[in-house]
């Protein structure tokens, strides 16, 4: 034990006294945190549009202005001529058009039907749906202004409530998904790295001649930083509180409990890759390109998992940061307790256990 | 004097198998796995039913949701905490709560409520749910009006019809968004890497010594380093517009020689990126670290996975300095909507500008004494 210890002493040592490094292993997850957790967001606000008014009488300037004011609509320009539609999405200035026909408040009160249509610019799917169900709502407010004081018959009421996130913001979904990606990054290349420079160092060589057994080696590389992690995990849930706005609901030490384990199962990946690199730089390549692509695809916050098609789909439960994110939505943003994680927790126990088990199993005594 | 230059770079590439295989097939790989994967489109919103009414109306209200094809019904729970249960363990998106009564209440009283509860951790997926059910409930509400009300049909209200169109992508085709910028990302990643590890390269293995006794101007070496990889990059880029028509059907609206023209300056900044970062690293490693850390901000804040005005504004003009940002805009107005030259105009100058810096600087920067 007290081998151990000195073998721990001797990794944070190596930690501590490489300020550089160190600085940068506490920095970056705070830096990424920041500006992945406010820049990522699918949130439609702002879209720019423009209308197309033939009519210009009371009723369609006053929807106009109802639509300019809205928080998800920044009136930039009027256009005179479908043709200057088409010119105004070629340029990329608008994401939607609105056109009022001739005569519209005329048809409206003497025909009692007009129309108002909505042009999308729907290479961007999502956004275009979401527009126009916003102007479609604005319109629809308009004009149960204007009947409100007849009642129709056989009217359905419908009440929506928006649960857990009732402004609707995105960072609800995106910050537990960054958490994620940020921890997985950090951790995995950290170990990794620690490892393989030993060997590119040649001290593995003195390593390897001690007493000390494989087992205990790579556990005394993997606990000081995570510690580091840990300190990591706190900078980051704290950010997430205070500077992000997103609450934990759920219980912070069960949050801490869960986080923990994941770094556990990112420190066990990063000590396989370093078995099979040779060199910091494969290390680096690998945790880069083995991680990066496959934990922003496949955690489930960038991309719904449902939509893909079912090949991916079974690819995805080997990412263990799609379970650390169903983990965090439930605990940090639903406030579930631990009955409703515990599947998922087993999962990441066991990839860590699996990891762990092969990384010792492959764990080189002699040096090639 | 370029010409020597060229040939011995060249030379390096194509006798170095691992790294053609690199350049080539990890792109082809990509985009043939990433644009399956990256598909946003708001289907398949898993419905929780709780009826407390049990009745014709009821029973026909939940079969003209699930019939709109947006829906699938998941869960049919007898009390709303049940239902909720299924939303907390993720079985279920939106529960749709049929009152006791509800049949009754709307033909004799003529009002009835429905409630909805929509798991909104994903703030778009539930504002679009909850938008679909009530249009859907909107229909139906319609429907059992025409079935009570005969002729005079209602119309001394005033009714506003809404009608939208879709441009530039009719069938809501989520690959069709992805692809270009994907091919994109793709080109950026290969060109700036392999570009940034290229100097150090010579610098680590100690070549760059004999560079730096011969007769090589500093602008011919940069133009010697930079020419063989934009050859590279624009082959992976023919590559990729081939996949693109021939496996996604995409054919570009507007033309291929728009989005060469583009791609052409796009690249000479991009690699004088590569080769600035790589005259101020030492080592391998150092450039990788940086030249990932800058990939991967360039990646996430381009507007390839969420949409740029949705971002705090300061993020905006983060994005005003991403080179990356403007190709991926470009590409997609190029080939989604058809913008030509004029179209992109301001585009094109902000692109030659990054070029003329980054260039400008590598060249500076670049110095022929080690140490």
């Amino acid at each position: 034990m007290k081998q151990f210890l000195i073998f721990v002493k001797k990794e944070w040592l190596h930690i501590w006294r490489d300020r550089r490094t160190l600085f940068i292993l506490i920095w970056m997850p705070i830096v990424q945190i920041i500006l992945y957790g406010f820049a990522l967001t699918n949130e439609v606000k702002n879209s720019n549009i423009a209308i197309f008014d033939q009519s210009r009488d009371e009723a369609t300037i006053q929807i106009s202005d109802e639509i300019a004011a809205s928080r998800y609509f920044n009136l930039v320009k009027n256009v005179y001529s479908y043709k200057d539609i088409g010119a105004t999405f070629r340029k990329g200035k608008i994401r939607m058009a609105i056109v009022f026909p001739k005569n519209f408040r005329y048809d409206l009160l003497h025909s009692n039907r007009a129309q108002i249509q909505l042009i999308a610019d729907a290479s961007d799917p999502n956004t275009a749906n979401t527009l126009t169900n916003y102007a479609s709502s604005i319109i629809n407010d308009y004009q149960q202004a204007v009947n409100q004081n007849a009642e129709l018959p056989y009217t359905i009421n419908t009440q929506v409530r928006m649960l857990y996130n009732p402004e609707l913001k995105g960072a609800y979904g995106f910050v537990p998904g960054v958490m994620a990606l940020v921890l997985m990054l950090v951790c995995t290349m950290m170990t990794s790295i620690a490892i393989v420079k030993e060997k590119e160092m040649g001290t593995m060589e003195v390593i390897l001649v001690s007493p000390l057994k494989p087992f205990r080696i790579i556990i005394a590389k993997a606990v000081p930083y995570l510690f580091v992690s840990l300190l990591n995990i706190i900078s980051i849930l704290l950010l997430s509180v205070y500077v992000l706005g997103v609450p934990i609901v759920g219980s912070i030490w069960l949050l801490m409990a869960e986080s923990t384990l994941f770094t556990l199962t990112s420190l066990s990946l990063g000590i396989l890759i370093s078995n099979s690199a040779q060199t910091q730089q494969t290390a680096m390549f690998i945790s880069m390109m083995s991680l990066f692509l496959p934990t922003l695809l496949f955690s489930g916050f960038l991309f719904p998992i449902e939509n893909m098609p079912w090949p991916l789909q079974v690819i995805s439960n080997v990412v263990p940061s799609k379970w650390y994110y169903i983990i965090v939505k439930n605990i940090m943003i639903k406030g579930l307790g631990f009955e409703s994680v515990w599947q998922e927790t087993t999962i990441l126990i066991g990839m860590t256990a699996a990891l762990l088990g092969i990384s010792i199993y492959k764990f080189k005594i002699r040096l090639a | 004097m370029l010409k020597f230059l060229l040939q011995k770079e060249l030379k390096q590439i194509f006798r170095d198998p691992g790294i053609i295989r690199v350049l080539f097939i990890m792109p082809m790989v990509q985009l043939l796995i990433l644009p399956l994967a990256a598909d946003y489109e708001i289907k398949n919103i898993n419905l929780g039913v709780v009826d407390h009414d049990h009745t014709e109306y009821s029973r026909k209200l939940v079969n003209k949701i699930v019939a709109s094809g947006y829906f699938r019904l998941k869960d049919y729970s007898p009390t709303f905490k049940q239902g909720l249960k299924a939303i907390e363990l993720d079985k279920t998106d939106l529960i749709l709560e049929i009152p006791a009564h509800f049949e009754r209440d709307l033909v004799d009283e003529n009002k009835s409520t429905l409630f909805v509860a929509v798991d909104a951790i994903n703030g778009v997926k539930a504002g679009l749910g909850g938008a679909y059910v009530q249009q859907i409930i909107g229909d139906y509400n319609q429907d059992v009006r025409d079935q009570w009300i005969q002729t005079p049909r209602y119309d001394e209200q005033p009714t506003i019809d809404v009608v939208s169109s879709d441009w530039y992508n009719p069938n809501m085709n989520y690959r069709v968004f992805m692809v270009p910028g994907i091919l994109v990302m793709l080109v950026t990643m290969i060109g700036s890497s392999f570009a940034a590890n290229n100097i150090v390269r010579e610098k680590e293995m100690g070549t760059i010594e004999q560079i730096n006794v011969s007769p090589i101007k500093k602008y011919q070496f940069i133009l010697g380093k930079l020419i063989p990889f934009w050859l590279l990059a624009i082959s992976i880029l023919t590559i990729g517009l081939i996949i693109a028509r021939v496996i996604y059907g995409i054919v570009p609206l507007g033309s291929y020689f728009t989005i060469y023209a583009f791609a052409s300056i796009y690249l000479i900044a991009i690699l004088g990126l590569g080769l600035l970062l790589s005259t101020y690293a030492q080592t391998q490693q150092q450039s990788m670290l940086v030249s990932f850390f800058v990939t991967m901000i360039f990646n996430l804040l381009s507007g390839l996975y969420t949409p740029i005005e949705s971002m705090p504004v300061w993020a905006q003009w983060v994005t005003k300095f991403n080179p990356v940002s403007y190709f991926i805009e470009v590409m997609r107005m190029v080939m989604l909507k058809g913008s030509g030259l004029a179209d992109i105009g301001f585009q094109i100058l902000a692109i030659l500008g990054f070029a003329v810096f980054f260039n400008g600087w590598a060249i500076l920067n670049y110095s022929k004494r080690t140490g």
